[in-house]
């Protein structure tokens, strides 16, 4: 499998703190990857970088063999990666219909706008019934359903999520994560973001877990499963 | 007959102190116009518009893009110093004394029956529900105009979904100006005007917007009529040069229920 993402040391900080500073990961074409971490570990600082919502002090992130740190948000979507942000981020007094659409940025999704729309309401027919609510007055599970789904409408080859299943009952989260599958085993690569490490194991191919801003540990998901240490940290075992 | 200026007013929601003055530029543009040009302002207008679209895109992309990340205060300091200049450039330039711009168009009366209806005002209302409508449709059914709306709810989600932000705040800082130079030109003909009209116009747009709740396109729509009504009744049952009172009784007063104004939603 081809490398679609790499991160080559990268350091990230807001203003004199260093949030993240020994990032290196990879993410293979066609792959579900997780990041995992304790909160305040440095996974969301990770994705903003990589999203192009912060700039890297040092090293190198790379996409599909380009350079892209320090490009804006708008260049990395245009090049593929679509972010589902941490609170999800959508636009409340729009309807949901409208925050789809919204999604669709660069010419080519645009053109397959009403396939891609398709797509999104066989794998959420919820949202399928909602289209015309405002998006700020669904629950909180069908927020996260429009959230993906508006990034799926950039038709993008990495979708990155952060933290998916926080604040929702474990029923939502149980098909959100079936979706997250099928959107996989449609061809869509995943970086996924997770507290609930669990879950995000049992999901991925592959894991990196992120402490104190710097990966300690990483590996397939039966290895990451079965280590002692991610057991007692993060499993409660 | 002011409802719909003071709507397409109130639309623009950033917080420009320089709006009144745009309006007022838009203004002398109609005279200049008129005097040198023979262009009535009510043909005018559109170059007005377009000269202020032009005009107001340049101050987002030269002066407000430079500061966007930074406080809103330093915005607010921004935005009068734009107006300051803006007002004294008027001032160098067309002198401190009222004008008024002579309309042959704006002169007519039509007598229907028992009743006669003063074209000028007749063709200002009309123009301004037209603009009205067709924002609303640009805000609501194209694309741009989606993507203002959705920087307008959420400034970081538009980013996060690949929004060229500069270039739409550009668009909406562009249109909001554009807007004020068709009402300015509009109103040329009906309302005498000097270099300090300005400053009392972004008072009124204020008011409307505050009224209304930072931030909610409806409820600037809502506030402008609002604001008018209030100050026709006012300048009907009080006195004309007591019609703010009114006006900003009402601000009080719906400050005092909804701090957030009729539309705001609760700073979280």
């Amino acid at each position: 499998m081809s490398t679609l993402l790499s991160l080559d040391a990268v350091e990230v900080g807001y203003g004199d703190v260093v949030a993240v500073h020994a990032a290196s990961l990879e993410v293979r074409a066609g792959e579900i990857v997780a990041l995992i971490g304790s909160n305040g570990a440095g996974k969301t600082t990770t994705l903003r970088a990589v999203a192009g919502l912060l700039r890297p002090r040092r090293g190198r992130i790379v996409f599909d063999g380009d350079r892209i740190d320090g490009r804006s948000p708008a260049d990395v979507v245009a090049r593929g990666i679509a972010h589902v942000p941490e609170g999800r981020q959508l636009f409340p007094t729009m309807t949901v219909l409208e925050n789809l659409e919204l999604g669709a940025r660069t010419a080519a999704s645009r053109a397959q706008r009403p396939e891609t729309l398709a797509r999104v309401f066989d794998l959420f027919p919820r949202l399928a019934e909602r289209q015309t609510q405002l998006a700020g007055t669904l629950s909180g599970g069908e927020q996260q359903m429009t959230a993906i789904g508006r990034a799926l409408m950039a038709r993008p080859r990495l979708l990155m999520l952060d933290e998916p299943s926080l604040g929702l009952a474990p029923i939502v989260v149980a098909t959100i994560f079936d979706n997250l599958a099928r959107i996989n085993a449609g061809g869509t690569t995943v970086l996924l973001v997770e507290q609930n490490v669990l879950r995000a194991l049992r999901l991925c191919h592959r894991g990196y877990v992120l402490e104190n801003g710097a990966i300690v540990a990483q590996g397939t998901r039966d290895a990451l499963l079965a280590d002692e240490r991610i057991k007692r940290a993060y499993l409660g075992r | 007959m002011a409802v719909g200026l003071t709507l397409i007013f109130g639309v623009m929601r950033v917080v420009n102190f320089a709006h009144g003055d745009m309006m007022v530029w838009g203004m002398y543009l109609a005279y200049v116009l008129s005097t040198r040009a023979g262009l009535d302002p009510y043909l005018g207008f559109a170059l007005c518009a377009a000269a202020l679209f032009v005009f107001g895109a340049a101050v987002q992309r030269g002066l407000v893009d430079r500061i966007v990340d930074a406080p809103h205060e330093m915005q607010i300091l921004l935005m009068l110093g734009v107006a300051l200049v803006m007002e004294n450039v008027a001032l160098l330039v067309f002198g401190p004394e009222p004008i008024r711009v002579r309309s042959p168009l704006g002169a007519a009366t039509w007598y229907l029956g028992p009743l006669y209806v003063d074209v000028a005002r007749l063709v200002t209302f009309g123009v301004a529900i037209v603009l009205t409508a067709a924002l609303w449709v640009f805000l609501y059914r194209t694309d741009l105009g989606r993507q203002i709306r959705a920087a307008a709810d959420n400034p970081y989600g538009a980013l996060v979904i690949g929004t060229d932000v500069r270039r739409v705040y550009a668009a909406a800082f562009g249109i909001g100006a554009a807007c004020v130079g068709a009402a300015g030109a509009l109103v040329s003909p009906i309302l005498p005007f000097q270099p300090s009209t300005g400053l009392s116009l972004s008072v009124t747009s204020f008011n409307i917007v505050i009224i209304g709740g930072m931030g909610s396109l409806p409820g600037a729509f809502v506030g402008g009529v609002l604001v008018s009504v209030a100050e026709s009744l006012g300048a009907v049952f009080l006195k004309p040069s007591l019609k703010e009172l009114a006006s900003f009784s009402l601000l009080i007063l719906i400050l005092i229920v909804r701090p957030a104004g009729l539309f705001g939603r609760r700073a979280s």
